[in-house]
């Protein structure tokens, strides 16, 4: 498709069929993949960057055939080291738009270490985490995301390993824009994956997605519009925290604890619920947010969870880069060789 | 009283003492000035195997070996003739080495009984009669030491520590080298601390002016300047050249360095070294372990950089999945294993050659790679150059092999003139039009298109690749044709490499075939043997895969193929296999490299029988 661009300041004016390659997309009937890469290509054209400059790195899993849907440029890499190479590519051109799309199992367990320290460095990626708490491609195996006590066909009488929570995860790691959305709310999950493109940062974005083949139905009671109100409380910045299908239930934090209130029994009222603060200085928040989904009563939240500003890993690295050459002038050869005891032999 | 000069052709000495005794900065010192001088020299460092082993303690023994000479030398000596031993424990770590009748400069000083039992001494060796055999030359260093820097206000552990400078003017002394180098360096490392500046310099005279009036030393030595070819030269380890060699490549390729790592030993000091020169635009990405150090580096290849990764046979391991990748993607990066003794943690300081195999076939699939090996410390700076040159025409992984003899010792490099080094042609398309990302030159090479090039958004990845196109493709055919071609790719890289060349006859009795750091050794061994009259040739390998292209028809010109290595018998499979020719293995695994009169007896055994010597 032939793009238009007036000029280079202004933007290209892309729709989401630009970002299509043309590739047959093979994921099973049904699978919530279908709609990430729906929403990513819609999302895509307010990223506000040249196709040329954006690219898709992945591992291995279903979510990781990901890159070879969009028509932009594309790593399917090995198993978990998708952040990794992400990062090496970004350094390299930190001119990039670095994305990278990742599964619980690609992500959490092989690729943990890679995770942690890509968030722990803030190295400026997006990363899209498809949470369906099962091993897809290998044919359901449970997942590090699988709840305790799931039956899968490994583990025929129930797990006996705890979750993983991988908002906790990437808040505790560092990453600087950690967001929760979900395959079957396109909208919102459009708006997450802007706000990633748009955060200065490491983006994590959880979205939870429906695996119809080995997991099905693994977040229906947040993602089906009769239990969604219930179940799911939208996180916006300077909103109180209210769910509920009238709109009647609240989150008030009782010390440290979130507790459930009733915003029509006569005692409380609006005022005590919880306003959102999005880039609260202060982690300690961010962290009861993402307690949660570990707490029994409790909605899940779907939104951006926190997002705040720290210099970034690749940003640091080349104005550190800028300023040694500007000190001691761009590095020839006869420097690199010859300013060292030499001697001459004639 | 004048004393006399005696004209010798090399020496050897060793340096050594506890690690708090600065060994390795008065041996780098010694080199240095004999540098200046004009010898060829090769040095190498002995660590402590512990690094918090206690003072005085045998663990905590380090030493420096250097040898320099008036003519080519290629390693650092079998046997050292002089031996500074600054305390009991290095006295009898090192006396096994030194030559019969060796000189011993020793520090009596330190020869109290808190210091033998240290060193497990039942009794003192400078009284009883165990180094008679030996030339002993016994100087209270810590107490002279102490006496000529009397009225400075330094505390008395500062001044205890310039004794190695005393040790050191006495050795410039009985080697007729002059201060200034060492004069020089002091002023400019401790232009801040004057007092410090002023003691070692002041001890370091001391030191040379005991060895003129004292009457303990009868006879001085001198080493002429060496006959080494015309340049400009300086003194290089083989992970600095290593480092070296990369930059240059960058400058040449007009491309940035990114070199993903991981520490380890004994390869960490190309990371450290590289990370100093970021207004190169070097990118030194300490990863969180090896694998992300590769997994960095290809993602930066991919997006147009230099790419290397650093490590040594643990992170070989941990990177061959990774190197598959590289493999199937076809892009390139440089992989340098400076190799240590395995399996394994095993001998991390020690040296070896065993990781050859694994850079070989260390992948599953059939997944081949290019292979240099390094053959001496400054050989380090023109491989790593190669490596870079190979990877980035041909578009394919490069390993380099030195290891850990090669990482620490050093020898004079002479700087070649960047114009002369060969160019390194690096061509990013960026015109869309027929571009196909796994279209092929005719020499396998597919196009290296970078993501910000407008019209050539394309996807890459592990899965098998369809022939030109590039998509995901299973299809039988395909594979096979993909594979062969990967595989001719590499091949095709012999069309670029030089033949190997034949030191000594062409054909005969004879031919050592070395590869890597046993280069030095086999050649003085070679030397000492036709210094006896007899024939034999050697063929030296630094291109391991692929082999060079007139290999097979050399070594089938002679009657017996010597291969030694350190290990047991990697190369020699290798030989065995593409040439079906038989050789004669000569191994050894003991952590150190060989010894020039190991490889010369063993030349001796297999021609004895033949010679009837
Ligand atoms: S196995 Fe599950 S996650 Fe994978 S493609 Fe099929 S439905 Fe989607």
């Amino acid at each position: 498709m032939e793009t238009k661009i007036d000029n280079l300041t202004t933007q290209v004016k892309y729709t989401a069929k630009d970002f299509a390659s043309d590739v047959d997309v093979k994921w099973c009937p049904g699978c919530g993949d279908y709609s990430i890469l729906a929403q990513v290509q819609r999302s895509s054209p307010e990223f506000g960057e040249l196709r040329e400059n954006i690219v898709w790195v992945s591992g291995i899993g279903c979510s990781s055939r990901f890159p070879y849907y969009m028509n932009t440029y594309g790593f399917h890499g090995i198993h978990g080291r998708a952040a990794a190479i992400a990062t090496g590519v970004k350094l390299a051109n930190p001119k990039l738009q670095v994305w990278v799309a990742t599964g619980d199992g690609d992500m959490l367990s092989i690729g943990g270490n890679h995770f942690i320290h890509a968030c722990r460095k803030n190295v400026n990626l997006k990363i899209v985490l498809f949470n369906n708490k099962i091993y897809g491609l290998t044919k359901g195996q449970y997942s590090p995301t699988s709840e305790k006590g799931k039956v899968t066909k490994s583990s025929p009488y129930g797990t006996v390993d705890w979750p993983f929570n991988p908002i906790k995860i990437a808040a505790g790691a560092g990453a600087t824009f950690v967001a929760r959305a979900m395959d079957r709310d396109p909208k919102h999950l459009q708006e997450m994956i802007t706000r990633a493109a748009k955060h200065n940062g490491l983006a994590f974005v959880e979205v939870l997605q429906n695996c119809p083949i080995f997991n099905d139905g693994a977040f229906f009671h947040l993602t089906e519009k009769e239990s969604r109100p219930d179940n799911v409380v939208y996180l916006e910045h300077g909103k109180p925290l209210v769910f509920g299908a009238n709109q009647d239930k609240g989150i008030k934090l009782d010390g440290l604890d979130p507790v459930v209130i009733n915003l029509n029994d006569g005692v409380h009222s609006i005022n005590d619920v919880w306003v959102h603060d999005e880039h609260d200085s202060n982690p300690t928040r961010e962290f009861i947010l993402s307690r949660f989904t570990d707490v029994e009563g409790l909605p899940t939240p779907v939104g951006v969870i926190r997002q705040y500003n720290k210099p970034t890993y690749d940003g640091d690295y080349h104005h550190q880069i800028q300023d040694l050459i500007s000190k001691k002038g761009k590095g020839t050869y006869e420097k690199l060789m010859f300013n060292a005891n030499t001697w001459e032999v004639k | 009283m004048a004393k006399k000069i005696q004209v010798i052709d090399d020496v050897t000495i060793r340096f050594a003492g506890d690690s708090g005794d600065g060994m390795q900065l008065t041996g780098s010192q010694f080199t240095d000035t004999v540098a200046a001088m004009g010898n060829d020299l090769s040095t190498l460092p002995d660590f402590p195997a512990e690094i918090r082993a206690p003072a005085g303690s045998l663990a905590g023994v380090s030493g420096f070996q250097l040898h320099f000479s008036s003519s080519d030398i290629q390693t650092p000596g079998d046997a050292p003739d002089v031996l500074v031993a600054m305390n009991p424990a290095a006295l009898k770590v090192n006396l096994k080495d030194l030559k019969p009748g060796g000189t011993i400069i020793v520090n009596t000083g330190s020869f109290d009984t808190k210091n033998l039992r240290l060193a497990n001494y039942s009794t003192n060796p400078l009284e009883d009669d165990s180094l008679s055999n030996y030339n002993v030359i016994p100087v209270d260093l810590t107490k002279l030491t102490m006496t000529t820097l009397e009225d400075l206000t330094l505390s008395n552990k500062e001044k205890e520590k310039c004794k190695n400078f005393f040790a050191l003017g006495i050795l410039y002394w009985m080697y007729n080298r002059p201060l200034d180098v060492t004069m020089k360096w002091l002023e400019s490392k401790f232009a801040k601390k004057p007092e410090i500046m002023e003691a070692n310099k002041r001890v370091l005279q001391a030191g040379y002016n005991y060895g003129d009036t004292t009457e303990i030393f009868t006879t001085r030595y001198d080493v002429k300047p060496a006959q080494l070819p015309k340049g400009i030269y300086r003194n290089v380890s083989g992970n600095e050249a290593v480092a070296l060699g990369f930059i240059t490549a960058s400058l040449k390729s007009g491309l940035n360095l990114f070199l993903g790592s991981y520490p380890i030993t004994p390869a960490s000091e190309i990371l450290q070294e590289l990370s100093r020169y970021k207004n190169y635009g070097v990118i030194t990405f300490q990863a969180e372990d090896e694998i992300a150090g590769i997994a960095s580096a290809i993602g930066a290849a991919f997006a147009g950089n230099l790419a290397i990764t650093t490590t040594s046979g643990p992170g070989l391991s941990l990177k061959l999945e990774s190197i598959g990748l590289a493999v199937m993607t076809e892009l390139p990066i440089v992989i340098v294993d400076v190799q240590r003794g395995g399996p394994s943690t095993g001998l991390p300081t020690k040296t070896e050659q065993a990781d050859l195999l694994q850079a070989m076939f260390g992948r599953h699939g059939e997944a081949p790679v290019v292979i240099l090996a390094a053959q001496s410390p400054a050989d380090c700076f023109h491989c790593a150059y190669e490596a870079s040159k190979i990877a980035l025409e041909h578009m394919v992984p490069v390993i380099l092999l030195t290891d850990g003899y090669l990482a620490f010792g050093s020898e004079p490099l002479n700087i070649p003139k960047f114009d002369e080094l060969k160019e390194i042609k690096v061509n990013f398309v960026t015109n869309p039009e027929g571009y196909h990302p796994y279209s092929r030159d005719e020499n396998f090479v597919r196009p290296w298109a970078i993501p910000g090039t407008p019209g050539l958004e394309h996807r890459i990845g592990g899965l098998e690749k369809k022939d030109v196109y590039g998509n995901i493709s299973y299809e039988p055919d395909n594979h096979q044709i993909m594979v062969n071609n990967r595989l001719n790719k590499v091949l095709k890289v012999a069309d670029f490499i030089p033949n190997v060349e034949v030191d000594g006859d062409t054909e005969g009795e004879l031919v050592v075939v070395s590869w890597g750091s046993t280069f030095g050794a086999v050649k003085e061994a070679i030397r000492n043997v036709r210094e006896d009259g007899k024939k034999v040739s050697h063929v030296h390998l630094r291109h391991m895969n692929p082999f060079p292209k007139n290999l097979g028809e050399v070594i089938s010109k002679f009657k017996n193929i010597l291969v030694p290595e350190l290990n047991l018998g990697q190369l020699s499979l290798l030989l065995r296999n593409q040439f079906k020719c038989d050789v004669i293995q000569f191994n050894k695994v003991k952590g150190q490299p060989f010894k020039v009169s190991e490889i010369e007896n063993k030349i001796n055994e297999v021609l004895g029988g033949n010679n009837g010597n």
